[in-house]
C-alpha cells in the first residue's frame, strides 16, 4: 500500500486501459446471458438479420445515450433531448415538404434541409447552456420546461400531422446500407468509439470528468468549466437532432410525437450503463452496454410476442434491479 | 463518589464507570490492518487527546465508537454498558455524540429546530413551535451563545456551528462527546470560546475525546493524551509531565521530526521582484494592497478568517477578478480573472480546501497531479498515457507521496499525501510565483514537514512564494509578513518577531 517504488511492469498493468475500463465490461456477462436466454426463447434471434434489427433499433437510443451520458458526467441534466429528436427533423421536413400534406410548400433543397436540422440541434444546445451556464438556471427546470416547449412547437409546426413524402437526401442516412450493416449502426459505432476516445485521452474528455467531479476543483486548476460545460449541452442537442434525422429516415416520416418518452430509457440505460447521476463518475462503454442490454430484452419480449405494453414494466424492474446488484455487489463503486 | 440512589441494585455507580470504554480494538479493510489491538477509556469530566498523523487510525478509532463501523474484535461500552446494536443509531446518538470539522446542521432550519431535530423532537408528541423556542433559547444561554434562535442555522459562524451540534448533542443524553479537529476552522478567539465551554461541559462530568493536530492546544486543555500510529497504540498517559518531544515521537516514530525552518535563501541580496502588486482591489474582500514578493523570497499573508486574506489568493489565481489594481509577474501583466492564463503566466496555486477546490476526488492522482498540464502530456489536446505515467510518477517520487500507484483515486490517499498531490499540480509547470493559501493545514506532522521542504526547494529554484495564512508555523519560514486585517494591510513584520505581536497585529490588539 505505502510503496511507491513500484516496478515498470506494475505500473504498465495498473495503467492498461482495460483494467480501467471495469465498468464498461462489467454488463458483458449480463449481455451475454441475455443473448443465451434470447437463443432458447427463440429460434429466429440469434439469426444475423435479428441482431442486426436489434443494433439498428438500438442505434437511435445509443445516440440519445451518448449525449445524455456526456451532460450526466459533466454533472448536469438535459431533458429537453427527445424533443429536440422530434422538433430538428421536423423543421427539415417541414421545409421540404408541400403545405397539402402539412408542410411549408417552400420545398427547400433537400440538404439546406438536413442543415437546418442539425443547425437547429446546435442552437437548442446553445440556448439550454446559456440559460444553465450563463444564467445559472437549475439544469433539470430548464430542460423540463425545453422539452415541453420544444414538444409544443413541434405539434403546432405540424398541426399534430405526421410528414412523409420526404425527399431521399433526408431519409438517406438513416436507410442506407453500407457494406450489409445499416448506416445508422456505422455512425452510432463510430461515434462512439470517437466519443470513449476523446473522453479518456483528449483534455476536453477528462475536464468533462473533472467538472462532474468537482466543479470548483476544476475551476481552480484552470479549466474553463463554463465553456466546457456548454459546449457539452451542445455537442448532447446535436447528437440529439442527428438521432431525430436517422429516425426519421428509417421510418421515412416524421410523426408529431417522434421521440416523445424517449428520455426515461435514455435515462435508464446510461443508469444501467454504470453512469452516475451526481456527475463525474462512469464510461461511455459502460452506457452502450447498457443501451444493448435494453435493446436485447426488448427484442426477446418482442419475439416471446408479450405485450408491448409490458416493456416498460420490464425496463422499470431492470433498473431497479441492475442498480441494487451494483450496491449489493461492491456498493464501492466510487472506489473502483 | 457517593452512590446515588439508583433504580435497579445491579445498576453501578455511573460517577465511576467511563463514559466510553474501548477494549482490544481491532479493525482491518481488506488487507488494511486500519487497527489492531486499540483501548481507550474516558471518564466522566475527562478530556483525552486523540492524536496521530493521517492514516494512523483516528478516523477507524471513530467510526467504531460511533457505530458506524463494527470492529472485527474487541468491546465497546458505555457507562458500564455494552455498545448497542449496530443498527440502532437512535440509541447509539443517545450513547456517544461526534462533532466533524464540518458542522452537521441543516443550514435552511432554524437554530431551535436544529437543536431539536430527530430524537430530541421525537420525545414530544405535537410541536409547539413557542415552546421549542423558548427552550432552545435557555439551552443556548446556559451555553453563552448569543444568537437568535429563529435565525437560520447557515448564518452562524463555524464556531457557533460546533456549539450547537455539541449543545444537541448532549441534549440528546449523550454523556460522551468526540471533537473531530474542532478547531481547524476556527481563529484565536473562537477557539478560546470554544475551550471556555468544553470546560464547563467537563465540569458537568461529560467526557470529551479531543482530536487535534495542534499540539500547543492538547496540552491546554486535554488531561490525558492516546497517541496512534499505524493502527497500533504508541502512547496513553497524562499530559502532565510530557514533553512535546516525547508526544512527537510517539507520533511520528523514528522519523527525525526537525522543522526546516529559515531554510530558504536570504533575500537580502535583493533579487528582482518577480511578482508586483499595486493598488490591487476586490470589493467585498480587501481593498488598495500593495505588495511584491522577489525572486526566492517567501512572503506571508496574515491574516484571521473573515480579513479578507483568501481571495488575495483567488485574485492572483484568476479564480476572482479584481475591481482595481494590477499584478504583474517578471513584468508581465496578469489579466485577472482567468485562471489558465494566470496559471501558464507561471502562478502556481494550492487554495485553502482541498476537498472543495483542490481535488476531484473520484479521480486518480495522476488526473489530478497533471489537470492544469494537459498541452505538456501530447499534442492537439490528446494525453499520452505514457507521459502521464511518467509526469504523475515523477511527481509522486518529488513530493514522496504515499499511494499504490498513479491510478490511485485521490480520495482514497490519506490527508497529508492529498496536499501533496494538490502542491504537486501548483509545481507542475515550475511556477514563477506559488501562492499557498493554509498549505499545511489539517495536514500530519511529516507530511507537513514534506510540503515545507517543497515549498522552501521551490523558492531556492527562484520562485517567488506567498504564503497566505493564519498558522504561526506556516508563516515562520517567511522573509517578510503582511498583516491583513479587514481587507486592509496593517502591518509588516521582518525576523525576529514576537508571536504575540503578530497575533495582536492579526487580532487587531494594541497599537
Amino acid at each position: 500500500m505505502n510503496n511507491t517504488s513500484l516496478s515498470p511492469a506494475d505500473l504498465k498493468r495498473a495503467l492498461n486501459p482495460m483494467k480501467l475500463k471495469v465498468s464498461s465490461i462489467a454488463l458483458i456477462p449480463a449481455v451475454v446471458l441475455l443473448l443465451i436466454i434470447g437463443s432458447f426463447a427463440n429460434d429466429a434471434f440469434l439469426l444475423p438479420a435479428n441482431l442486426l434489427t436489434i443494433l439498428q433499433q438500438s442505434s437511435i437510443l445509443a445516440l440519445l445515450v451518448l449525449a445524455e451520458s456526456l451532460v450526466l458526467i459533466t454533472g448536469k441534466f438535459d431533458l429537453s433531448l427527445e424533443s429536440t429528436v422530434g422538433l430538428a427533423p421536423m423543421i427539415g421536413g417541414w421545409l421540404v415538404t408541400s403545405a397539402a400534406i402539412g408542410g411549408s410548400g417552400w420545398m427547400v433543397n433537400p440538404y439546406l434541409a438536413i442543415a437546418a436540422t442539425l443547425g437547429l440541434g446546435l442552437l437548442i444546445g446553445a440556448f439550454n447552456g446559456f440559460l444553465i451556464v450563463k444564467l445559472g438556471l437549475n439544469a433539470f427546470i430548464v430542460t423540463l420546461s425545453m422539452l415541453i416547449l420544444l414538444r409544443g412547437i413541434t405539434l403546432g409546426l405540424a398541426s399534430g400531422k405526421t410528414l412523409y413524402d420526404l425527399p431521399d437526401e433526408l431519409t438517406y442516412l438513416g436507410s442506407a446500407v453500407w457494406a450489409g450493416i445499416p448506416a445508422s449502426i456505422w455512425i452510432c459505432g463510430i461515434l462512439f468509439a470517437l466519443g470513449a476516445f476523446l473522453m479518456r485521452y483528449h483534455r476536453y474528455g477528462r475536464a468533462i470528468y473533472a467538472i462532474g467531479g468537482n466543479a470548483e476543483a476544476a475551476r481552480a486548476a484552470g479549466i474553463r468549466v463554463e465553456r466546457v460545460t456548454w459546449i457539452v449541452f451542445i455537442v448532447a442537442s446535436l447528437l440529439a437532432a442527428l438521432a431525430g434525422l436517422l429516425l426519421c429516415g428509417r421510418l421515412g416520416a416524421i410523426t408529431a410525437q417522434q421521440g416523445s418518452n424517449m428520455i426515461f430509457t435514455t435515462f435508464a440505460a446510461a443508469v444501467i450503463g454504470g453512469i452516475s447521476l451526481n456527475g463525474g463518475k462512469g464510461s461511455l462503454g459502460g452506457a452502450l452496454m447498457g443501451v444493448l442490454l435494453l435493446g436485447i430484452v426488448t427484442n426477446i419480449l418482442t419475439l416471446s410476442q408479450i405485450a408491448s405494453f409490458w416493456i416498460d414494466a420490464t425496463f422499470g424492474a431492470i433498473i431497479l434491479v441492475a442498480q441494487s446488484l451494483v450496491r449489493l455487489t461492491g456498493g464501492e463503486r466510487s472506489q473502483s | 463518589m457517593s452512590s446515588p440512589a439508583l433504580h435497579r441494585s445491579t445498576a453501578p455507580d455511573p460517577s465511576v464507570l467511563p463514559v466510553a470504554l474501548g477494549v482490544g480494538l481491532s479493525k482491518s479493510f481488506g488487507a488494511t490492518r486500519a487497527l489492531s489491538d486499540v483501548s481507550v477509556c474516558v471518564h466522566p469530566g475527562e478530556i483525552r487527546a486523540l492524536v496521530g498523523r493521517n492514516g494512523a487510525g483516528k478516523s477507524t478509532l471513530v467510526s467504531l465508537l460511533t457505530g458506524m463501523t463494527v470492529p472485527d474484535s474487541g468491546t465497546i461500552e458505555f457507562l458500564g454498558v455494552a455498545a448497542p446494536a449496530p443498527h440502532a443509531r437512535e440509541l447509539w446518538q443517545s450513547k456517544v455524540a461526534c462533532v466533524y470539522q464540518h458542522p452537521k446542521i441543516i443550514p435552511t432550519l432554524s437554530c431551535a429546530e436544529n437543536l431539536f431535530l430527530g430524537a430530541n423532537m421525537r420525545r414530544r408528541k405535537l410541536l409547539s413551535w413557542g415552546k421549542m423556542r423558548r427552550e432552545a433559547h435557555e439551552i443556548l444561554d446556559h451555553w453563552g451563545v448569543a444568537i437568535d434562535v429563529t435565525a437560520p442555522a447557515g448564518t452562524l459562524t463555524v464556531g457557533q456551528r460546533q456549539l450547537l451540534e455539541i449543545a444537541r448533542a448532549v441534549l440528546a443524553g449523550s454523556r460522551f462527546v468526540i471533537l473531530d479537529e474542532p478547531t481547524a476552522k476556527l481563529d484565536g478567539k473562537e477557539v478560546e470560546r470554544l475551550f471556555t465551554h468544553l470546560k464547563k461541559l467537563q465540569g458537568e462530568g461529560v467526557g470529551i475525546l479531543f482530536i487535534s493536530h495542534h499540539i500547543e492546544e492538547i496540552f491546554e486543555i486535554c488531561q490525558t493524551v492516546t497517541v496512534l500510529r499505524d493502527g497500533r497504540k504508541t502512547l496513553d498517559r497524562a499530559t502532565q509531565g510530557l514533553s512535546k518531544a516525547e508526544l512527537l515521537e510517539a507520533m511520528v516514530g523514528n522519523v527525525c521530526a526537525e522543522r526546516p525552518l529559515a531554510g530558504t535563501r536570504s533575500s537580502e541580496d535583493r533579487a528582482a521582484a518577480r511578482l508586483e502588486v499595486k493598488r490591487l482591489s476586490c470589493r467585498g474582500f480587501f481593498e488598495d494592497i500593495t505588495f511584491d514578493v522577489r525572486a526566492g523570497e517567501c512572503v506571508g499573508i496574515a491574516g484571521l478568517a473573515g480579513s479578507g486574506k483568501e481571495a488575495i489568493g483567488e485574485v492572483l489565481a484568476g479564480l476572482k477578478a479584481p475591481d482595481g489594481g494590477s499584478m504583474h509577474l517578471d513584468g508581465v501583466r496578469l489579466p485577472g480573472g482567468d485562471v489558465p492564463k494566470h496559471n501558464r503566466a507561471g502562478v502556481g496555486f494550492v487554495p485553502s480546501d482541498r476537498q472543495r477546490e483542490g481535488l476531484v476526488l473520484g479521480l486518480s492522482l495522476a488526473d489530478n497531479a497533471t489537470m492544469a498540464i494537459p498541452d505538456r502530456l501530447g499534442y492537439a489536446g490528446f494525453i499520452s498515457p505514457a507521459a502521464l505515467s511518467k509526469t504523475s510518477r515523477r511527481m509522486i517520487q518529488d513530493l514522496d507521496i504515499k499511494t499504490s500507484g498513479p491510478t490511485q483515486p485521490v480520495g482514497s490517499l490519506s490527508g497529508g499525501n492529498q496536499q501533496k498531490v494538490v502542491f504537486a499540480r501548483a509545481l507542475a509547470r515550475d511556477p514563477g510565483v506559488l501562492v499557498l493559501i493554509n498549505p499545511t493545514s489539517g495536514v500530519d506532522v511529516a507530511s507537513r514537514i514534506a510540503l515545507f521542504h517543497a515549498i522552501i526547494q521551490a523558492a531556492n529554484r527562484g520562485a517567488a512564494v506567498l504564503i497566505i495564512s493564519d498558522e504561526l508555523e506556516e508563516l515562520q519560514i517567511c522573509h517578510r509578513i503582511g498583516v491583513l486585517r479587514s481587507g486592509h494591510l496593517t502591518k509588516e513584520f521582518v525576523p525576529p518577531w514576537q508571536h504575540n505581536d503578530l497575533i495582536a497585529a492579526m487580532e487587531g490588539i494594541g497599537p
